[in-house]
């Protein structure tokens, strides 16, 4: 077997060389301005974002489980650290990337990508849409108290961007854009904040570290909450990226393998100084884009950036701040689902209802976990609405009046149960009742609880109460959990 | 009776395929089933404009399924093609029962699926993407070879009628194997068999050689036998060139993939030097 492994790693890797290389640089180019602005919403030197995105990106291409999925430092992540790097500084961030990084390894071991089943449609949109208003949200210190100059740059920037393409496809535009833009300052000498005026820049390469801070209980308090947000925000945009890409180049990928590659990549990435990431959206579609299928694209990627930063330099360091500003918006336009407007009106209310939670909850915490915590719960809550109305209660009374057969239809379980509850009615004097759950489905002991409740009330009153039809799944639960068919039921139940 | 499967891809190598196949099935009264596996498809379109607009996503998701489609629409048509030529060709030489298989997917996971009740694989030495440079092999044949639990027969370019079979015995389980089938197998019926054994002489390499030839003789064959120093990989291909025998029958890939990186490959050399069809056995 290990020739058709080998073989498969050769077509992983250099099965597409060229247009692996070609979709790498322009990732790398585009990746050079984000992974200096998620820098800055962090609030750390854009050289943290530089190394992270290149160890991100070089280490998922080895180790994931998603060929031609582009990971590096991203804005979902940036955005959990903030308070994080203004309380305590970027060394705890630094160890927050490893302990996350070792969480997402541990995710993968315990095959965790499997759990994504349960995060619906409606999450993924709404995750996606709240991360495109993070990115733009995080946009707006650099556009608010400018002067016009700034707004005249972001305009013309985002103008290059979109019009650019129209004349050719063969470049970047948003490499253009920081050309065109960075030439313009730099020659007019105009007054404008530039990527330099934002922190340190790499000058050297990369070295090991490792996290300077206390390794107390204190410290874990401080960084756990962080790590597990990031790492499960890191997860859930991986794996729906991984999604995508699968759905964009219609071959599969290995769920679990990518969560622990992404683990090990971050892990790695502290210890060098650069900060947690994940899978990028609008980098793997860029990728996808331009032609990228292989791991190649994703390790050029990161090495094209490595020396880009550290071979220009001097030059990064003169890009100005409105350059950056016009790709981020163009980021965040991309990132968002404009159709999901549209389906608003098209979709179930509900539906509807858990994208727009998600959002909300999002941009009000700045925390995609909590946001996509939230809409997971409200879709759960949903469906359980939805499948109690699968629901019917008939009943018959027997020609001499002395016996009432109930039958009931559907699902029983805790939000059914209390119109399980209703539907008896315990003051018609009766010898016997028949309840009939053949045609129902006991899934809980709510609806257990309620049962043996009926059948009590009914025996205080006198009748003989027969169950019938329970089915196998049924009466499982019922056989573990129900008292009534038990000596001494009556006082267990009234909590004697 | 034996079951042969041909794997085609509309090369020129293709034509030697069913031929020789069809040679060998006429032969035993045997059964053909010509394959043709189209590739994954991957729609690679190249826009390095390196921007994500409004509705990015499903834009592209709908563009490259589109060329997909497109793509795969004539692959499929070109393969279905492929094989009628294909089933004409080998049926003209009078098989009766010949197959034809259009699969999508990875040729070597196909091939296991297709193997598993056959004999025997049929490959051209290069496919339609190989030019003529004379040492180019192609690059599905050797991964065929190493994953095939069947003999594989490898097709030179043209099909030459067949007198004398070359057996190159080294003594190895693969060579005994090969001696074993070709005792057996009607397909060979009425040809002289030339045992080859390269190396120095010995008498443990001369009984070995006597005892493949008994084996053969029983099968009713006529065996010679000739033992020559040298390296395999040289004298084999001289043989050939002499014209001692127009059918190849050898161990091949005894070692790792790892060794072969460094060392080469015997096997590899034989099959680019001579220009006959080699059954090769591992």
């Amino acid at each position: 077997m290990t020739t058709v492994n080998l073989t498969g790693l050769r077509n992983e890797w250099l099965g597409n060389v060229r247009a692996d290389l070609l979709a790498g640089l322009v990732v790398a180019l585009a990746l050079i301005p984000e992974a200096i602005a998620f820098s800055i919403i962090a609030g750390v030197d854009p050289k943290v974002g530089l190394f992270a995105s290149f160890s991100i990106a070089v280490i998922t291409a080895i180790v994931g489980g998603r060929p031609g999925m582009i990971s590096a430092a991203t804005a979902a992540t940036a955005v959990l650290m903030v308070t994080l790097v203004r309380d305590h500084g970027l060394q705890y961030l630094l160890a927050t990337t490893v302990l996350a990084g070792l969480l997402q390894i541990a995710c993968g071991m315990l095959k965790l990508g499997n759990v994504m089943r349960f995060v619906s449609r409606s999450v993924m949109t709404g995750f996606v849409n709240a991360l495109a208003i993070l990115i733009f949200m995080a946009q707006l210190p650099e556009l608010t108290g400018v002067t016009w100059l700034t707004y005249v740059m972001v305009a013309a920037g985002l103008a290059i961007i979109y019009l650019f393409p129209r004349i050719t496809t063969a470049i970047p535009s948003p490499l253009i854009t920081i050309v065109v833009l960075t030439t313009l300052s730099m020659v007019l000498d105009l007054d404008v904040r530039v990527v330099g005026d934002m922190g340190e820049l790499p000058s050297t390469l990369p070295v090991f570290l490792i996290p300077d801070i206390p390794l107390t209980f204190e410290t874990l308090k401080i960084i756990f909450p962080v790590a597990a947000a990031i790492a499960v925000v890191g997860l859930l945009e991986s794996l729906m990226t991984a999604q995508l890409v699968d759905d964009l180049t219609d071959t599969p990928s290995d769920k679990n393998r990518e969560c622990i590659g992404q683990g090990v990549a971050n892990t790695a990435t502290g210890f060098i100084g650069g900060m947690a990431g994940c899978a990028m959206i609008g980098q793997s579609m860029i990728n996808v884009k331009s032609g990228g299928r292989g791991r190649l694209s994703c390790f050029a990627a990161g090495v094209f950036l490595l020396i880009l930063i550290v071979g220009l330099g001097d030059l990064v360091r003169q890009i100005p701040m409105p350059a950056l500003v016009a790709i981020m918006i163009m980021v965040s336009v991309g990132t968002f689902s404009w159709s999901s407007i549209k389906q608003l009106r098209e979709h179930p209310t509900s539906s509807s209802i858990v994208m727009l939670a998600t959002v909300a909850t999002t941009v009000f915490t700045h925390n995609l976990a909590i946001g996509v915590l939230a809409g997971v719960l409200l879709s759960g809550i949903f469906f359980a609405g939805k499948i109690a109305q699968i629901f019917r209660v008939t009943s018959e009374l027997s020609e001499d009046g002395r016996q009432r057969t109930y039958q009931f239809h559907g699902q029983l379980f805790f939000a059914s149960a209390d119109q399980f509850a209703k539907a008896f009615d315990y003051n018609e004097a009766l010898e016997r009742v028949v309840i009939d759950v053949s045609r129902a489905h006991i899934w809980d002991i709510s609806s257990v609880a309620v049962l043996d409740m009926a059948v009590l009330k009914f025996r205080r009153e006198g009748a003989e109460v027969e169950i019938i039809g329970m089915n196998e799944a049924s009466k499982t639960i019922v056989d573990k959990l129900g008292v009534h068919d038990k000596p001494g039921a009556m006082d267990e139940l009234l909590g004697h | 009776m034996t079951k042969l499967i041909a794997l085609v891809d509309g090369s020129t190598y293709s034509e030697s395929v069913c031929d020789y196949a069809a040679w060998l099935a006429s032969r035993s009264g045997g059964s053909v089933t010509v394959a043709h596996v189209l590739g994954h498809r991957q729609g690679v379109k190249t826009d390095l404009s390196g921007n994500i607009g409004l509705g990015a996503r499903s834009a592209l998701l709908d563009e490259l399924a589109e060329l997909d489609a497109a793509k795969a629409k004539l692959a499929q048509k070109r393969g279905r093609a492929i094989l009628d030529d294909a089933k004409a060709r080998i049926g003209k030489d009078g098989v009766a029962q010949v197959e034809t298989r259009l699969r999508n997917g990875d040729l070597v996971e196909t091939l296991h699926e297709l193997e598993a009740d056959a004999d025997m694989v049929v490959i051209g030495k290069r496919g339609e993407a190989a030019d003529f440079a004379k040492l180019h092999l192609g690059s599905n044949l050797e991964r065929v070879v190493r994953a095939s639990r069947k003999p594989t027969l490898v097709c030179s370019r043209a099909f030459q009628p067949i007198e004398t079979v070359m057996v190159a015995f080294d003594g190895g389980a693969a060579s005994l194997k090969a001696v074993d089938y070709i005792s057996r197998d009607k397909s060979f019926a009425g040809l002289k068999i030339l045992l080859l054994a390269v190396g120095a002489e010995s008498t443990e390499m001369r009984r070995g050689a006597e005892g493949a030839a008994a084996l053969l003789r029983g099968g009713g064959y006529e065996v010679e036998i000739d033992i020559i120093a040298g390296e395999a990989e040289l004298v084999i291909p001289e043989q050939i060139k002499a014209g001692r025998a127009e059918f190849v029958v050898m161990g091949a890939y005894r070692h790792s993939r790892i060794r072969n990186l460094f060392l080469g490959s015997t096997t590899t050399e034989v099959i680019r030097e001579s220009q006959v069809p080699l059954l090769l056995f591992r």
